[in-house]
């Protein structure tokens, strides 16, 4: 942990801390799911991170990843009721294959190339899933219902367990994270960043280096896809395959800060409340007012702090030193 | 003396459409000498560069560094087997900072952090750089980001170094500076090809000179010779080099 100064490491804590005994405090079921869906979608972001911020590679297709992730361990479950845990895992290994094999072919593709293909990419999977009888199609699949236990991943009565878990996620996630970072893997994310060239010539091996990040990136992706899953009971592929969930990763990362680990997290603090809240408030008239907001923030943001919302606390916290 | 043959290059030709931008170009590089490439704009000196390093795939010919068949390898794997190089227009990677940077190039001989920075910081203090150390790549000035790249190629720890025109663009004062770094590195037994526009250092610092003009090699020889052929003056010296010679 040498990277971190005493004093991160202490806000940190505080942070965690104050996050443990939220539930305890708040009781009320609507702040409690807000809280759910940020440590979700900041997951989502640090994993989009990885490939985008740390590597270069802007992807508007992480709906695929989390949407294979939720259909892996649910088919799984429906089918051969296999334990949702193995699904998790099951489907971290599908999305990151499926990763590599569209990885490989798109290693030359850069800058808005690589997102073009991202996107057509996640669309093909959304409008294959929405097809595809073997998952029910459009029909979506409905989780059978076990009893409740950690062991069944399945809280009927409460959404305090889904709380802790997520968060348990997020962390795992930010670790991963860290020590991509901080390795020799993150010194090669970020030279393949600023180009291949200059990558090549220090001796990287840009398309292994670029199927590492997408491959870890799509593994997350798809745990916060099998919660998601587990946390609803119900999914199909306009609710976890939306390139609406794709722009919105992008969109929060983007804001919290790309490139530095806790960026996405910042993100989704600010974008998730708020899109929740305006979608409780205003109901189907109010659709899109979460959207106004964020280009109204993103702008002022990319005008004004293009190391997003990380990068302005960050300076602010050199300046207290 | 009976030296290695550190690169040898046979029958080199890479085709744009229907334009050579090589053809045919033989030469060879003797272990700790080295050899300048010069020739005027378009002559095909920095294809050549790309072909040898595996930036471009070659049409045809025969590439060997050290004995061991380097044609048509990817760039990365010649890295590794101990090419490093730089580029004309200069390649740092601008959001690390100068430390970084020489790291990113440690790592591939290092897998952890802390032994490649070690490396990378006693390449600065060789470099003339450690003082800038903590610097982003934008903040530098050309000379100095001419001197990062040529210190991240050095951390890669190549048994040759091909600099492509590191002199272009700079003051007499940092001319000097990067001749002396020149020296310096040589001086540590490293072989090098310098591709250079800047006559007075190529006659300075050179063993032996390559010519090419419009894709082929028109001459090769000691710096004098070269620079007192009639066919070198009227391709690419012009005739005030007459006199200086």
């Amino acid at each position: 942990m040498k990277n971190l100064s005493l004093r991160q490491i202490t806000v940190g804590l505080a942070v965690l801390v104050l996050l443990l005994i939220f539930p305890m405090v708040v009781t009320q079921i609507f702040p409690l799911q807000v809280m759910i869906l940020v440590f979700m979608y900041a997951m989502l972001g640090v994993a989009w991170n990885i490939m985008g911020g740390y590597a270069g590679m802007f992807s508007f297709g992480q709906a695929a990843f989390f949407g294979i992730g939720a259909y892996t361990s649910s088919f799984l479950l429906m089918t051969f009721h296999v334990n949702p845990w193995i699904g998790l895992i099951a489907g971290g290994v599908v999305a990151a294959l499926v990763a590599a094999a569209i990885g490989y072919p798109c290693s030359n593709l850069r800058g808005h190339y690589f997102a073009i293909a991202s996107i057509a990419f996640a669309e093909i999977v959304r409008v294959h899933f929405n097809n595809w009888t073997l998952v029910n199609a459009a029909e979506g699949i409905s989780l059978p219902m076990l009893d409740e236990s950690f062991i069944n991943f399945m809280f009927h009565n409460s959404k305090v367990p889904y709380y802790y878990i997520m968060l348990a996620f997020l962390i795992l996630a930010l670790v991963v994270c860290y020590f991509v970072a901080t390795s020799k893997m993150g010194y090669y994310f970020r030279a393949i960043r600023e180009s291949h060239d200059v990558a090549e010539v220090l001796g990287v091996n840009v398309v292994r280096y670029r199927l590492i990040a997408i491959m870890i990136s799509a593994f997350l992706s798809a745990m916060a896809g099998t919660f998601y899953a587990q946390y609803v009971l119900y999914i199909d592929p306009e609710s976890v395959m939306l390139l609406a969930i794709s722009i919105q990763i992008v969109l929060l990362s983007m804001l919290g800060g790309a490139g530095s680990i806790m960026g996405p997290v910042i993100g989704a603090a600010v974008l998730i409340p708020i899109a929740e809240v305006t979608r409780v408030w205003l109901g189907h008239r109010g659709t899109g007012v979460d959207m106004l907001i964020y280009g109204f923030l993103i702008t002022i943001i990319s005008v004004y702090q293009p190391q997003g919302v990380w990068g302005l606390l960050s300076r602010i916290g050199n300046r207290i030193k | 003396m009976n030296k290695a043959i550190c690169l040898d290059v046979k029958g080199m030709t890479k085709w744009f459409g229907g334009l050579a931008a090589n053809q045919d170009i033989d030469f060879f590089i003797e272990e700790g000498e080295i050899v300048s490439i010069i020739g005027p704009n378009g002559a095909g000196k920095s294809t050549l560069f790309n072909c040898i390093t595996g930036f471009y795939k070659p049409n045809s010919g025969k590439v060997s560094f050290f004995g061991r068949d380097i044609y048509r390898m990817r760039a990365d794997k010649i890295c590794k087997l101990g090419i490093a190089r730089t580029f004309q227009v200069v390649q740092v990677i601008s959001d690390m900072t100068v430390l970084e940077n020489v790291v990113t190039g440690a790592l591939l001989r290092f897998s952890r952090i802390g032994p490649a920075t070690d490396k990378a910081l006693e390449i600065l203090a060789f470099t003339g750089l450690i003082d800038k150390k903590s610097l982003l790549g934008t903040e530098l000035t050309i000379a100095d980001k001419k001197r990062l790249e040529v210190s991240m190629a050095l951390a890669t720890q190549p048994r040759l170094l091909m600099l492509d025109e590191s002199m272009a663009g700079l003051t007499p004062v940092e001319l000097r500076e990067i001749i002396a770094l020149i020296k310096k590195i040589r001086g540590q037994g490293m072989t090098l090809v310098i591709v250079e526009h800047v006559m007075e250092a190529v006659m300075e610092i050179s063993d032996r000179v390559v010519v090419l003009n419009s894709g082929k090699k028109i001459m090769e020889g000691a710096p004098k010779e070269v620079c007192s052929s009639p066919d070198v003056i009227q391709a690419y010296l012009g005739d005030k080099y007459r006199v200086v010679c």
